[in-house]
């Protein structure tokens, strides 16, 4: 069973990097953040994988605080801040 | 784990690593400087866990990932655009340009290969861990069943006191930049919906990685900083005032607690006869929940006002503007384009 | 038993996790990427959950990774339509003459 979980994890790893390639060319800015997303998904199930494979539970409180932080990058980027004429 | 399948995970998080930062240090456009730093914030929490630390994965996750990319795009706003470089004088500046890289760079390399020698030097002799064995030996003394905290909080109490007076100066500071930025436009109904389970969600999570510091990963940075979060997540949705008291004389108290609690703690064991932060060992449990939990308060403070980037405005700021602007509409006014289509040309 | 359907639930949430990587650099356009991420990765990462949960100690542990892939789930659906909307606002439309 370990053998797997080192097998997923080097997998989720190639996926990382795969969204890292998308980080770097992604033409426009979304293309950018959408990769973030995926090696915050990404990084939740290695975190996961991990917590079980090196016998650390608190690697799954990491991956909690990475699921819940995961939509503030998104927000903190489309967020437009108020201008004179808004209530 | 087989040593195969770990080094290669090693060296794929090694070059994530080392390929983000490059990255993200030379890119062009700020913006995508930003989100290649919140992507390398993400990968190194992935390297703290890896290498068997969680508390500093935990803060990392909770600093690196998700405020510090936030707080950087808020501080970006606020930066005029590329100022185009003048004609004359060109000459002056590339070279003062060339001579600052080969500076840094030089010192660079040099600071590297010192920290290289350093850690195979350390790696030739037999494993040195007096210092491990001296705090696992002393573990029951400390109130906590965390090394971490025992050290942070106990053993070191006096470093972690300083550094909170470090986070206390930098509150002072970001206070006297004056009003902070402009609250955010409401993002809509989907982000509502979201905030509304995230906030309480993260807050709880916040007093869980407190009380989880004795014993287990977590403590007073972690759960400041996913508080923080917290804060954020309500300021992006649009609230101006994200439930901090709003006399400022109570905000003021809350944000000088993390320092005054460990204080008064420190100087009345003083007075008791011990020496200064000398917690006695049936009481030491209980002191140090005490002071992270003011320790708590203090850097979520501190980390919500870095983002909004100066004081709350009080009634006479608003006052100010009330002259300036328009009487608008109350509640929530989108965009007018905000269903998403492209502006008009 | 449990070990065989762990297994195959992990295995099987890694091939969406790369497929939806895969679509990530292989899809023309943000809108379908947008696709790719949120429903393949996400349907990976709860095969994933899935599959360690079957192989959990405790009833907390359990709790924390359900938690987990249900955060992920709305952040990831809620991402998704900020950037969208985002980007469609970025988008110029050509002026008529």
């Amino acid at each position: 069973m370990t053998e797997l979980y080192a097998l997923a994890v080097v997998a989720l790893m190639f996926s990382l990097l795969l969204g890292l390639v998308r980080v770097l060319r992604g033409p426009e800015e979304g293309d950018r953040m959408l990769a973030v997303q995926l090696i915050g998904t990404a990084g939740v199930g290695v975190l996961m994988l991990l917590s079980r494979v090196l016998g650390q539970p608190a690697l799954l409180d990491v991956a909690l605080l990475l699921a819940l932080l995961a939509a503030v990058a998104a927000v903190a980027f489309t967020a437009q801040p108020r201008e004179d004429g808004d209530a | 784990m087989s040593p195969l399948s770990l080094t290669l995970f090693d060296i794929l998080l090694l070059v994530s690593i080392v390929v983000l930062a490059w990255t993200a240090l030379t890119s062009a456009d700020e913006r995508r400087s930003v989100i290649l730093f919140m992507a390398f914030g993400l990968v190194v929490a992935l390297a703290w866990g890896r290498l068997l630390a969680p508390d500093v994965a935990l803060a990392e996750a909770a600093i690196g990932a998700g405020l510090s990319g936030a707080l950087l795009l808020a501080a970006l706003r606020e930066l005029p655009s590329a100022v185009t470089a003048s004609g004359d004088g060109r000459r002056s500046h590339a070279l003062r340009h060339y001579a600052t890289q080969g500076t840094v760079s030089v010192l660079s390399v040099a600071l590297a290969g010192m920290l290289a020698w350093i850690l195979t030097a350390h790696f030739e002799g037999p494993a040195r861990d007096e210092l491990a064995r001296a705090v696992t030996s002393h573990l029951e003394l400390s109130g906590v069943s965390n090394p971490v905290t025992a050290v942070l909080l106990n053993f070191r109490g006096y470093d972690t006191l300083l550094e909170l007076a470090v986070l206390l100066a930098a509150v002072l500071g970001i206070l006297t930049l004056g009003p902070g930025r402009a609250a955010y436009r409401p993002s809509g109904p989907i982000f509502d919906a979201l905030t509304r389970w995230l906030t309480p969600l993260l807050l709880v999570t916040a007093g869980y990685l407190l009380w989880v510091g004795a014993h287990a990963p977590g403590g007073a940075f972690q759960a400041g900083a996913t508080l923080a979060a917290a804060g954020i997540v309500l300021r992006l949705a649009g609230s101006e005032w994200i439930g901090l008291p709003r006399d400022g004389a109570v905000l003021r108290l809350v944000m000088a607690a993390g320092v005054g609690v460990f204080l008064v703690v420190g100087v009345s064991l003083l007075v008791l006869g011990r020496p200064f932060l000398g917690y006695p060992p049936a009481w030491a449990g209980a002191l140090i929940l005490l002071i992270e939990s003011a320790a708590t308060l203090a850097i979520a403070a501190t980390l919500v006002l870095a983002f909004i980037g100066g004081r709350l405005p009080t009634e006479a700021d608003r006052k100010g503007d009330a002259v300036t602007a328009p009487a608008a509409g109350a509640g929530a006014n989108p965009d007018p384009s905000d269903d998403g289509e492209p502006r008009p040309c | 038993m449990p070990d065989v359907l762990s297994a195959v639930l992990i295995i099987m949430g890694i091939a969406f996790y790369l497929a939806g990587s895969v679509g990530l650099l292989r899809l023309p356009d943000l809108y379908s990427r947008l696709h790719a991420l949120t429903k393949a990765d996400n349907l990976g990462l709860g095969l994933l959950t899935a599959g360690l949960a079957l192989q959990s100690p405790d009833l907390f542990t359990v709790a924390k990774l359900l938690l987990i892939w249900v955060a992920i789930l709305a952040a990831s659906a809620t991402s998704a339509h900020l950037i969208a909307r985002h980007a469609r606002r970025r988008e110029t439309r050509p002026c008529p003459r």
